[in-house]
C-alpha cells in the first residue's frame, strides 16, 4: 500500500476540538489589536463560543472513536471524558475572569488566547497515545500557563508566581523527558501500548533496572504536574501569586489533564511492572493527603489554603491510581470532575471577595458574608460541603468511589488513613463556614459589591453540577466506567 | 410511595419551601415550618395505627434503585425499633419549633428551615434499610445541627459546633470504611441481605475482620451516644446550643448512636459484639457513675442536665450489651424515655434562661413562689428523670437493671448506684433553684407559663405519665424487634458473658406489666 500522507477524514474529525480551539486562539491573537479597546468583553464571549464549538467537536470525535495519525492519538471514552472536562473548566474560567480582568483593566485578547492554547494542549495530552504526543501536549499547555501565571506584568506577586512555576515546571518536564528517552532506549518505541507489549514479552524484559529508573523519572515529572507530594512545594506559592482566575484554572485544568496522562502511562505502558510502582504511588498519596491537609489547617490566606487543599485532593486521586483497577480509574475520573466543579466554585468566591488588586484574601475577610450576601455564602457552603465530602454532593461520591476502589484492591490502611485525613480536612473547611456565618460582617463584606452576571454564572453552574453529581452520580460514573482504559 | 416515604419527604419539601420565602416574612416562615412539622407528626400517627404487631421484620417498605452502580437502594422500612424513634422525632420537632417561636429573632428563616432539614435526616436515619442510605442520612443530620449550634448558640458556640462536627465526622469516616468493606464482601448495601449473608455463612469474615468492622461501627456510634470517654463534645454542644438544638440533640440525635448499636453492631457482628461486651459494659458503668458525679457538682443547670444525659445513656448501652431480652427492651424504652424527660428538662431550662438570661444555679432561688406552674411541671419532669414509679424512666431503668442482673449481678449493683446519684443531683438542683430565698431578679423576671409554653409542655407531661403507666402501647412492638435482633446476635463462639437463655414471647411485655404494677 502506498504511503498516504494526507490524513483521512476520520482522523481530522478526531482532532476537531484541538483544531477549533487552535483557530479560535489564533484569531483572538490576530484580532486583539483591532478590537480590544473598543469591545473589551468581546474576546471572552468569543472564547465561550469557541469552547462550546470545541465541545461539539469532542462529541463529533467521539462518534469516530479510534486511533488517529498513525496511532499517535487515540480518541476513546477516556480521552473524550477529559476533553469535555477541560473544556468545561475553560468555560468556567472565562466566566470567572470577566470581572477580574475588568477590575484590573487588563482585558486583552492575549489572556483568552493563551487560555485557549492551554486547553488545546490539554486536549492533546488526554488523547495522547504516544510519549512524544504526551510531551508536546504537556508543553503546549505548560508554556501557555506559565505566561498566564504572570499575566499582570506589573504585579510583583504575578512575576514571582510565573518565575517559580516556569523554573520548577521546566525542571519537572526535564525529568519526564529524560524518562521518555530512557524508555525509548530500552524498548525502541514511544507508543504506550508498544512499550507495554515489550515489557510483557516473557524473557524479553531488557534491562529491568533501566525501565524502573525511567518509570521513576516519569513519576517525578508527573507528580510535579499534579502537585503530588513530595513534589508539591511550588503549589502554594504559585496559586497564591497567580491571578485568581488563573489559579482556579491551574488547580483544575492542567491538573486534570496531567492526571489523565498519569493514569494512561502508568496503567498502559507501565502496567506490566505495576507491582513495582504501586508502593511509590501509595506513599505519594499518603504524603499528599497528610501534608496538604495539615498544612492547610494553619493558613490564613484563602488562595494558599485552597492550594494546600488541592494538594490533599491530588492525594485522593493518587489513591485511586494506587488501586490499579478499572473502578479506580473510573473513580478518579468522577472525582476529578467533582473536584473541578467545587474548586472553581470556591475560587470564584475568592475572586468576588478579593476585589481590585486582590487585597482581601484573608479568611477573616469572609466575616459575615452569610448576612450580607446569603446567596454567595450558600454557594460557597455547597462547595465546602462537597470538599469536605458530605453526602448529596459530588465530592462525597467521588471520595466514596475512590475509597471503595482502594478497599477492593486491598488498600485497607491507605483507606483508613485517607478517610481520617478527610476528617482533619473538615476542620479547615468548617473554619470558612464559621467565619462566614458566625462572625459579624467586617469591613470587607460590608463594602462588597453585588455579584456580576459572569461570576453569578460561574457560581451557579458548578453548584448545580455539584448537586447533580451528588444526587444522580450514576449518569457520570457509568460513562466513566465504560470509558476506562482498555475499553 | 407509601406513608413512610411521605414522612421523609415532607420535612425535606418544607425545608426547600421555607428557603424560598423572602426573609422578611418571619411570621409566614414560622407558620409554614410549624404546619409542615405538625402535618408530619399527624401523618406519622398512621405508622402506629398501621403497624402490624406479630409481624417482626420491616413494614411500610419501599425499595427502589437510587444509584445503579454501585447498587444503592432507596430502601426504607420500619420495625418496632425504628417505629417509636421516628415517632419521637416527629413528635419533638413541632415542640422544638414552638419553643423557638419568640426566642429566635436573628436569621429566622435559616433557623426554622434547618429544624426541618434536621427532621428530614432523623426520620431518614431511622427508616433507612440500606447501609449507604443510612450513612447519607447520618451525615445529613450533622449539617443542620452544626449550624444550629454555631449560629444561634451562646458565647462559646463556635468552639462547641466545630468540636461536635469533628468528633462525629471522625467516627463516621470509620463507619464509612466499614460499610465499603462490607459492600466489597457482600456485593450489596442492603441491610437484610448482609445480615442473611453473615448468618448463612455466605459472607465469610475472619475473626480479625469481624473485630475491625465491629469496632469501626462501634466507635462511630459510641461517639454519638456518647459513651465515656468519648463524651467530651456533649457538654459543650449542649450548653452552647439554643434550646431547640439541645432538645433535638439530646432527645433524638443521641439515639442515633444507640439505635445503631442495636441495629448494626449486635446482629451483624455477633461474635465480636459479645467478645467486646465486657469492656464496653465497664465503660458504660463508668459513664453512669461518672456522669452522675460530675452532674452533681455543676454550677450550670444546662451542663448538669447534659452530664445527666451521659449517665442515662450509660444505662442504655449497659442494657444493650447485657444481651438479654429485658435489658434490650429496657434500653430501647429508655431511649424514648430519655428523649421525653431530658428533652423536657432542656426546654424548661431554656424557658428559665429566656426569663433570667442566666443558666447558673446560684442566680436562681425561690422560683416556686414566682412561677408556681413552671415549678410544678419542672418537678414532675425531675421526678420522671430520676425514675419515680408511675413515670416513664422507672420502667426503662427497671428493665435494664433486671436484664443486667440476669447477665451479671455485679454490673447491676454498680448501675444502681447511678439511679441513687441521679436522685441526689436532680433534687439538689431543684431545691437550690426553686426553693430558698426569693431573689429579687427572680421575683421580677420570672413570669409563669404563657399559652405557647403550656402547649409545648403538656404533650410532654402526658407522655411521661402515659409511658410510665401504660407500657403496653409501646413495648409489644419493641419486644418483637428486639427478639429478632437477639436471635440474629446469637453466635456460636464461646461466650465470655454468662448468659441465661432469654425467654421468648411475652417476657418483655410481662416485665413491662410487672414494672407498672409495682
Amino acid at each position: 500500500m502506498p504511503a498516504s500522507f494526507a490524513p483521512s477524514a476520520d482522523d481530522l474529525l478526531r482532532v476537531a476540538p484541538e483544531t477549533i480551539l487552535t483557530i479560535a486562539g489564533t484569531l483572538v491573537m490576530i484580532l486583539d489589536p483591532l478590537f480590544a479597546k473598543r469591545f473589551p468583553k468581546l474576546f471572552g464571549h468569543f472564547s465561550i463560543v469557541a469552547l462550546l464549538a470545541a465541545a461539539l467537536g469532542t462529541a463529533g470525535a467521539y462518534s469516530v472513536q479510534g486511533a488517529a495519525f498513525s496511532n499517535l492519538l487515540i480518541v476513546d471514552g477516556f480521552a473524550t471524558f477529559f476533553r469535555f472536562l477541560v473544556i468545561a473548566i475553560g468555560i468556567l474560567t472565562v466566566l470567572a475572569s470577566y470581572r477580574y480582568l475588568d477590575l484590573e483593566k487588563a482585558e486583552t485578547g492575549e489572556f483568552h488566547g493563551l487560555l485557549l492554547f492551554a486547553i488545546v494542549g490539554q486536549c492533546v495530552m488526554v488523547a495522547a497515545n504516544d510519549l512524544m504526543m504526551v510531551f508536546i501536549g504537556l508543553e503546549i499547555s505548560s508554556i501557555a500557563t506559565y505566561i498566564l501565571a504572570g499575566y499582570l506584568r506589573a504585579d510583583r506577586r504575578n512575576n514571582e508566581a510565573a518565575l517559580k512555576y516556569f523554573l520548577l515546571g521546566s525542571f519537572a518536564t526535564g525529568f519526564l523527558l529524560y524518562g521518555i528517552a530512557l524508555i525509548y532506549g530500552v524498548t525502541a518505541t514511544t507508543k504506550l501500548d508498544g512499550i507495554r507489549d515489550v515489557l510483557n514479552t516473557p524473557g524479553n524484559v531488557p534491562a529491568f533496572g533501566m525501565v524502573s529508573v525511567a518509570a521513576a523519572l516519569m513519576f517525578v515529572g508527573l507528580a510535579f504536574k499534579v502537585s503530588g507530594a513530595p513534589f508539591q512545594v511550588w503549589t502554594p506559592d504559585v496559586y497564591q501569586g497567580a491571578p485568581a482566575p488563573v489559579a482556579a484554572f491551574l488547580a483544575t485544568g492542567p491538573k486534570a489533564a496531567a492526571f489523565a496522562i498519569f493514569f494512561r502511562i502508568f496503567l498502559t505502558a507501565f502496567q506490566p511492572i505495576a507491582s513495582g510502582w504501586e508502593p511509590l504511588i501509595w506513599i505519594s498519596a499518603l504524603l499528599s493527603m497528610t501534608i496538604g491537609n495539615f498544612a492547610a489547617l494553619t493558613q490564613q490566606n484563602l488562595k494558599r489554603m485552597l492550594a494546600y487543599s488541592s494538594i490533599a485532593h491530588a492525594g485522593y486521586v493518587l489513591v485511586a491510581l494506587a488501586a490499579r483497577s478499572e473502578i479506580g480509574t473510573a473513580a478518579a475520573m468522577f472525582y476529578l470532575a467533582a473536584y473541578a466543579l467545587m474548586n472553581i466554585g470556591a475560587f470564584v468566591v475568592v475572586i468576588h471577595l478579593a476585589g481590585k488588586g486582590e487585597r482581601h484574601l484573608r479568611i477573616d475577610d469572609l466575616a459575615g458574608l452569610g448576612r450580607r450576601q446569603p446567596v454567595t455564602a450558600a454557594m460557597l457552603t455547597i462547595f465546602l460541603m462537597s470538599l469536605i465530602g458530605v453526602p448529596l454532593t459530588g465530592g462525597f461520591f467521588g471520595k466514596f468511589y475512590i475509597f471503595r476502589a482502594a478497599i477492593e484492591s486491598n488498600l485497607i490502611w491507605l483507606t483508613v488513613l485517607g478517610l481520617l485525613n478527610s476528617a482533619v480536612a473538615a476542620y479547615y473547611y468548617l473554619r470558612l463556614l464559621v467565619v462566614m456565618y458566625m462572625h459579624e460582617p467586617g469591613e470587607v463584606v460590608n463594602n462588597i459589591e453585588p455579584l456580576t452576571p459572569g461570576l453569578r454564572a460561574a457560581l451557579i453552574l458548578p453548584a448545580i453540577g455539584t448537586f447533580f453529581l451528588g444526587i444522580v452520580p450514576g449518569a457520570i460514573l457509568n460513562f466513566a466506567q465504560r470509558s476506562t482504559l482498555g475499553h | 410511595m407509601n406513608l413512610l416515604d411521605l414522612l421523609i419527604a415532607l420535612p425535606g419539601i418544607g425545608f426547600i419551601l421555607t428557603l424560598l420565602i423572602p426573609r422578611a416574612q418571619e411570621k409566614l416562615i414560622r407558620t409554614i415550618t410549624l404546619a409542615f412539622s405538625l402535618l408530619t407528626f399527624v401523618l406519622s400517627i398512621g405508622l402506629i395505627t398501621g403497624y402490624q404487631t406479630g409481624q417482626p421484620g420491616q413494614q411500610f417498605v419501599t425499595d427502589t434503585v437510587w444509584i445503579a452502580n454501585p447498587e444503592i437502594h432507596w430502601h426504607v422500612g420500619i420495625d418496632g425499633l425504628s417505629l417509636w424513634l421516628i415517632i419521637l422525632s416527629t413528635f419533638l420537632t413541632p415542640i422544638a419549633i414552638g419553643i423557638s417561636w419568640r426566642y429566635i429573632k436573628d436569621r429566622t428563616k435559616e433557623f426554622f428551615a434547618f429544624l426541618l432539614l434536621l427532621e428530614f435526616g432523623l426520620v431518614g436515619v431511622f427508616a433507612a434499610w440500606d447501609l449507604f442510605l443510612f450513612y447519607v442520612f447520618w451525615e445529613v443530620v450533622l449539617v443542620p445541627m452544626y449550624f444550629l449550634i454555631g449560629i444561634w448558640g451562646h458565647d462559646r458556640r463556635i468552639y462547641a459546633a466545630v468540636k461536635f462536627f469533628l468528633y462525629t465526622m471522625a467516627g463516621s469516616v470509620l463507619m464509612l470504611t466499614a460499610i465499603i468493606f462490607l459492600y466489597n464482601r457482600a456485593g450489596t448495601f442492603d441491610y437484610a441481605a448482609i445480615l442473611n449473608g453473615i448468618a448463612s455463612g455466605r459472607i465469610m469474615l475472619s475473626h480479625s475482620e469481624e473485630t475491625f468492622l465491629f469496632l469501626a461501627f462501634f466507635i462511630a456510634f459510641a461517639i454519638k451516644v456518647p459513651l465515656f470517654p468519648l463524651h467530651t463534645w456533649l457538654p459543650d454542644a449542649h450548653v452552647e446550643a439554643p434550646s431547640a438544638g439541645s432538645l433535638m440533640l439530646a432527645s433524638v440525635m443521641l439515639k442515633m448512636g444507640t439505635y445503631g448499636l442495636v441495629r448494626f453492631c449486635l446482629p451483624m457482628f455477633p461474635t465480636a459484639a459479645r467478645e467486646n461486651a465486657p469492656w464496653i459494659v465497664i465503660l458504660a458503668i463508668i459513664g453512669i457513675v461518672y456522669g452522675a458525679l460530675v452532674a452533681m457538682v455543676q454550677p450550670n443547670m444546662k451542663k448538669l442536665v447534659a452530664y445527666s444525659s451521659v449517665s442515662h445513656l450509660g444505662f442504655v448501652v449497659l442494657g444493650i450489651f447485657s444481651f438479654t431480652q429485658m435489658g434490650l427492651d429496657g434500653a430501647v424504652y429508655q431511649m424514648l424515655n430519655h428523649g421525653i424527660s431530658t428533652g423536657a428538662l432542656f426546654i424548661l431550662v431554656g424557658f428559665m434562661y429566656e426569663r433570667r438570661h442566666s443558666l447558673a444555679i446560684s442566680d436562681f432561688g425561690g422560683v416556686a413562689t414566682a412561677a408556681p406552674w413552671l415549678s410544678t411541671i419542672f418537678l414532675i419532669t425531675t421526678l420522671a428523670s430520676i425514675g419515680l414509679p408511675t413515670l416513664n424512666n422507672f420502667v426503662g431503668e427497671f428493665l435494664v437493671l433486671q436484664g443486667t442482673a440476669q447477665a451479671n449481678f455485679t454490673w447491676t449493683i454498680f448501675a444502681a448506684i447511678g439511679v441513687i446519684l441521679s436522685a441526689c443531683y436532680m433534687l439538689w438542683m431543684y431545691q437550690r433553684v426553686f426553693f430558698g430565698e426569693l431573689v429579687d431578679e427572680v421575683k421580677h423576671h420570672m413570669p409563669d407559663f404563657n399559652a405557647r409554653e403550656w402547649a409545648c409542655m403538656i404533650p410532654l407531661v402526658i407522655m411521661m405519665v402515659w409511658m410510665g403507666i401504660y407500657t403496653q402501647t409501646f413495648l409489644p412492638a419493641i419486644t418483637e424487634a428486639n427478639l429478632k435482633i437477639l436471635d440474629q446476635s446469637k453466635s456460636n463462639a464461646p461466650l465470655r458473658v454468662s448468659l441465661p437463655g432469654y425467654r421468648a414471647g411475652s417476657a418483655g411485655a410481662a416485665a413491662g406489666g410487672n414494672a407498672h404494677a409495682r
